[in-house]
């Protein structure tokens, strides 16, 4: 449920109203900033959700998972050239 | 796109899923459960679910909040669509819903102005633009979508906007969960809990399930590595034997969720004494309405909803395939008389519906094709 | 396993119907809803050996001659919308109808009606805009007709065109034509018309360039004609989008196409939007497209010659045909799933969920 997409904000449109411009992809749309805790910076990722910034998304917690997966990804191969190698030395 | 193509890597995928392979606790089937339609699309989109090491199913849970509204709900958006100079606001997943006396999408052929928006505070523009005519807002959705109704209602009464108004369908996620967990036949080794709900109202409020049903949850972003991610986890967990609330989407939900987003739900809105369900019939205190304050803006006291309940179709067996019971296949009327175009069920409605997602992607791919 | 899957697909196969009182906007998406309109009443009451295959044009002997001969209607809100207007959509789109079925478009005809109020600036600028894109397309306006109607009862203007084409003798085509082990060949990225026309709309309030892709496929076709026989089957998928055509396509023949999701042409603005709206961008309509099954040992060829036109440039070989599962097009995810693309259900509608 609940369609939510990852946008940068690149431009505060009404620092009164809360409203920024977000980009993603090529493609802007004016959203609301009503529901971020403090104020909305250019630059920052959010996640957007029915034309509201939902919350703020944690790069650093990104990079982290991302990490997680390609540590993962290199052990896999790993394997995959050990097996690879005893394949080769039984032949 | 980022954060977008990172988590969509195919090699990444393969290594996850020899990962999970090696995790099954040997000779023993899982279920788990994803509860969140936004998965179900995902897991099809993506055809994740052929990455899925042997004894391992998912199970489509309740969590489209478009699947969720029943009949009579939709009954009462087509009677407000149709009061005179009312232009009725709904985002575009709702519009084909059927009631009992057609969609919204039908209605509009009978002479409603029905419009499609992105965000209610479009339909709130559209009021300010239209002041001669009422516009009414169809909000549906869990906890992730009612903090913008909310917002869009304390600007609406900062503002002064009187032609607007909120016909109120917004409900939350935990109930419905333990309604599903409370069946007596239930056969559910695990839950993956949604990413978005979670944001605003952080991992905690799925505590219970942990405490009280001992089953693992698991927070899950929507990328497919999100979520093979989290099948892993919950796969670790119930390999040793542990229950926990766990977060994978750690990039977006904390643990207390969205303070704001809850304060503005809080102010605006309160639980009804019950909401009924499609195919899970009525919950307790699983339904918010406008509050007291609010009444100016709530259509439900502004115009005269006829709010009948209408139950659920005879031969329909969407409680059951919601609870895992039964596979969408294996319903009667499955793909014959149920069908995307004409819905008999709820599961069909909308394109994250379990039945609609197996209509669609078909779990009937030849196997030649998985690797 | 063989239950489910002959349930779905005879839930897919079943005979048209039609249920609803009145015509919804669904109807005329392109969908599974219009082939059962058209199926259940056009055909019904109006069914001939010409109608019946419902192709893009009726293929038929006059005087010795064969032509192809087609009919298109346009209605389009806005009427001007970036890369095209309703002038050049009616030009192009009735004469791809007839590039596709392998001739070469000779005459159109043009019937207007007119809301009344219409800004006669309006009117001229969407028939220069006609005259223009029949000039490229190497096609004459012969024949035409006008109307008005009153205020709020037409749309602004909606366009009627018709066409008749010549059939190119070096080609015959058709899905009877088509070949397990022929490639799927599509000229260009997927979805610009229509993510172009719902952004200009306006009331999802996006900001992005995406121009339609309005254009006459006229001289792609024709330079896959040179491939005669291993030609096998040609489309232009507009409404619907590349899904729904070739849905069609393995229909009609009983057999399966496969797409390779990686190879699929998308434009990063329009896969955004479709991120954004909830859409596949399989689904959203094409107006300068063409899909092209041609015989294995010449798909690098045609894909070749197809690059080497400024409207081809972006083609890509998508997919294979294979003899199994009947009647299904499936996709390899670049994810390394695989999944069912059906047809289009309904009008491709926003999701916020
Ligand atoms: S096939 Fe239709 S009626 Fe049967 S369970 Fe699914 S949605 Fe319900």
């Amino acid at each position: 449920m609940c369609l939510g997409i990852p946008a940068q904000l690149v431009e505060i449109v009404d620092p009164k109203a809360k409203t920024a411009k977000a980009e993603i992809g090529g493609v802007r749309r004016i959203v609301s900033c009503a529901l971020l805790e403090g104020e909305a910076q250019v630059g920052e990722w959010v996640l957007v959700h029915v034309g509201f910034a939902l919350d703020r998304i944690d790069e650093e917690q990104a990079a982290e998972t991302l990490q997680l997966f390609s540590d993962m990804g290199e052990a896999y191969e790993r394997e995959l050239a050990e097996i690879r190698k005893s394949a080769e030395g039984a032949a | 796109m980022k954060y977008v193509d990172e988590f969509r890597s195919g090699e990444l995928a393969r290594a996850l899923a020899s990962e999970l392979a090696e995790a099954m606790p040997p000779g023993r089937e899982l279920a788990l459960m994803e509860v969140c339609g936004g998965h179900t699309h995902a897991i099809y989109k993506h055809g994740l679910d052929e990455l899925l090491p042997p004894g391992l199913e998912l199970v489509h849970g309740p969590g489209c909040p478009v699947c969720v509204i029943p009949v009579g709900r939709v009954d009462d958006a087509v009677a407000l669509a149709l009061e005179p100079n009312v232009i009725f606001t709904t985002f575009g997943d709702m519009m084909r819903v059927p009631g009992s006396k057609g969609s919204l999408l039908d209605a509009r052929s009978r002479g409603a102005d029905v419009r499609m928006v992105y965000s209610p505070l479009d339909a709130l523009e559209l009021a300010r633009a239209n002041s001669q005519r009422e516009v009414i807002f169809f909000a549906i959705g869990f906890e992730t979508t009612a903090p913008s109704t909310a917002v869009t209602l304390l600007q609406a009464r900062a503002q002064g906007i009187g032609n607007f108004s909120v016909f109120c369908n917004h409900v939350t996620i935990g109930p419905p969960l333990k309604a599903i967990l409370d069946a007596p036949e239930l056969r559910l080794d695990g839950l993956i809990a949604p990413g978005h709900v979670s944001a605003v109202t952080g991992s905690r409020v799925y505590d219970f399930i942990a405490a009280e049903y001992g089953r693992p949850v698991v927070v899950a972003g929507f990328e497919p590595l999100d979520i093979l991610q989290s099948v892993l986890m919950l796969v670790r967990q119930l390999a040793q034997g542990r229950a926990e609330v766990e977060n994978q989407y750690t990039r977006v939900v904390r643990e207390q969720g969205n303070p704001r987003a809850l304060e503005a739900i809080e102010q605006t809105m309160e639980l009804r004494d019950s909401f009924e369900w499609r195919g899970l019939g009525s919950i307790p205190r699983s339904g918010l309405r406008l509050r007291e304050e609010f009444s100016e803006w709530d259509a439900e006291r502004r115009y005269a909803v006829p709010g009948v309940s209408v139950p659920d179709h005879k031969v329909c067996q969407c409680g059951q395939v919601l609870r895992g019971l039964v596979k969408p296949w294996e319903c009667k009327v499955f793909g014959n008389a149920c069908t995307p175009e004409s819905p008999i069920g709820t599961c069909m409605v909308s394109s994250e519906g379990a039945c609609a997602a197996y209509y669609h992607y078909g779990r009937n791919r030849p196997k030649r094709l998985s690797r | 396993m063989s239950e489910r899957r002959s349930k779905a697909a005879a839930g897919r196969r079943r005979k048209p119907r039609l249920l609803n009182e009145r015509i919804t906007l669904v109807h005329g998406a392109g969908g599974k809803a219009t082939r059962n309109l058209v199926e259940a009443l056009f055909l019904g009451e109006l069914g001939n050996p010409l109608l019946a295959p419902l192709s893009d044009s009726a293929l038929l002997e006059a005087g010795g001659a064969k032509l192809a001969f087609t009919t298109d209607a346009h209605v389009v809100q806005p009427l001007f919308f970036p890369g095209g207007d309703i002038g050049s959509l009616a030009v192009n789109g009735t004469v791809n109808d007839i590039a596709v079925s392998g001739a070469r478009p000779l005459v159109l005809s043009a019937a207007f009606v007119l809301e009344e109020g219409l800004p006669i600036s309006d009117l001229r600028r969407v028939v220069a805009s006609m005259a223009e894109a029949a000039r490229e397309a190497g096609v004459v306006v012969a024949a035409g007709d006008t109307k008005v109607v009153e205020r709020g009862r037409g749309d602004g203007l909606t366009v009627t065109t018709a066409a008749i084409g010549l059939v190119d003798e070096r080609v015959s085509l058709g899905a009877e034509k088509v070949r397990p082990g022929d490639k799927v060949i599509v000229s260009g990225t997927l979805g610009d018309h229509g993510m172009a026309v719902m952004i200009a709309r306006g009331n999802l309030e996006l900001e992005v360039e995406i121009a339609s892709d309005s254009a006459s496929i006229y001289p792609l076709a024709e330079s896959l004609f040179t491939l005669g026989e291993d030609l096998r089957w040609l489309r232009d998928p507009t409404r619907g989008g590349l899904a729904t055509t070739l849905n069609e396509l393995t229909e009609a023949s009983g057999l399966c196409v496969v797409l390779d999701e990686k190879a699929l042409p998308v434009r990063e603005q329009v896969a955004a939007a479709c991120e954004i709206l909830g859409l596949d961008p399989l689904y959203v309509a094409n107006e300068g497209k063409l899909i092209a099954i041609v015989a294995a040992d010449r798909a690098e060829q045609a894909l070749a010659t197809l690059r080497a036109h400024p409207l081809g440039a972006e083609a890509q070989i998508v997919g294979e045909v294979e003899p199994e599962p009947k009647g299904l097009v499936l996709l390899q995810t670049a994810f390394g799933g695989s999944r069912v693309v059906d047809m289009l259900a309904g009008d491709p509608l926003p999701r916020i969920c």
